[in-house]
């Protein structure tokens, strides 16, 4: 397993939810990185930011380790959920919220 | 070297010729798009996979050609 894939699988296994983004959460670099900041700060859910600009073997590597073509992408308990796209739905649909509680990750606010 | 929303209308429908393709300019730059893309070969497929359909359509041109492309996937109501 090549480095990248090693750093990626040990992030993404040993953080209950990690967002794969550019920049970080205090301050996103990119829109869409930005959107799931904004969705993960608003149901208070604790989380890991990765900032893949800092290093282009994981901005690349990590769209081998999901076969994900962009940034963000958002892992909870191990599992690829989605990037931008799908968490925006998905948080609007109430499922996000409902998927958090199924694997025991505290959600303050269910919008 | 952005992309014509024709291009990728015509990319879609050849992946999957039995999908209809909306595809709205968000900047007029080539590179921001939204699609909304529905076909009966996304049925009992999870929204990743779905969208992992339409970006291998795409051939690759995902994240790099074409920056952004809000997608939204969806099965046939019938």
């Amino acid at each position: 397993m090549t480095d990248a894939r090693q750093v990626i699988d040990n992030e993404v296994k040993s953080n209950d939810v990690v967002l794969f983004m550019k920049g970080t959460p205090q301050f996103p670099m990119c829109g869409f990185s930005g959107q799931v900041v904004q969705i993960l700060n608003y149901l208070g859910v604790p989380y890991k930011g990765v900032n893949v600009l800092e290093d282009e073997t994981i901005r690349q590597g990590i769209k081998d380790y999901s076969n994900w073509p962009t940034i963000p992408q958002l892992y909870v308990k191990g599992e690829f959920v989605g990037g931008c796209d799908i968490t925006r739905e998905m948080f609007q649909a109430g499922e996000l919220q409902q998927l958090f509680t199924d694997k025991g990750i505290a959600v303050q606010q269910t919008a | 070297m952005p992309m014509d929303a024709r291009d990728i209308e015509t990319m879609i429908k050849a992946a999957l010729p039995d999908a209809q393709v909306e595809i709205k300019d968000l900047a007029g730059d080539g590179d921001h798009y939204a699609a909304t893309v529905t076909s009966p070969a996304f049925k009992g497929k999870s929204r990743v996979q779905q969208h992992q359909m339409v970006y291998a359509a795409l051939q690759g041109r995902m994240g790099g050609a074409l920056h952004a492309l809000a997608l939204t996937t969806q099965a046939p109501d019938n």
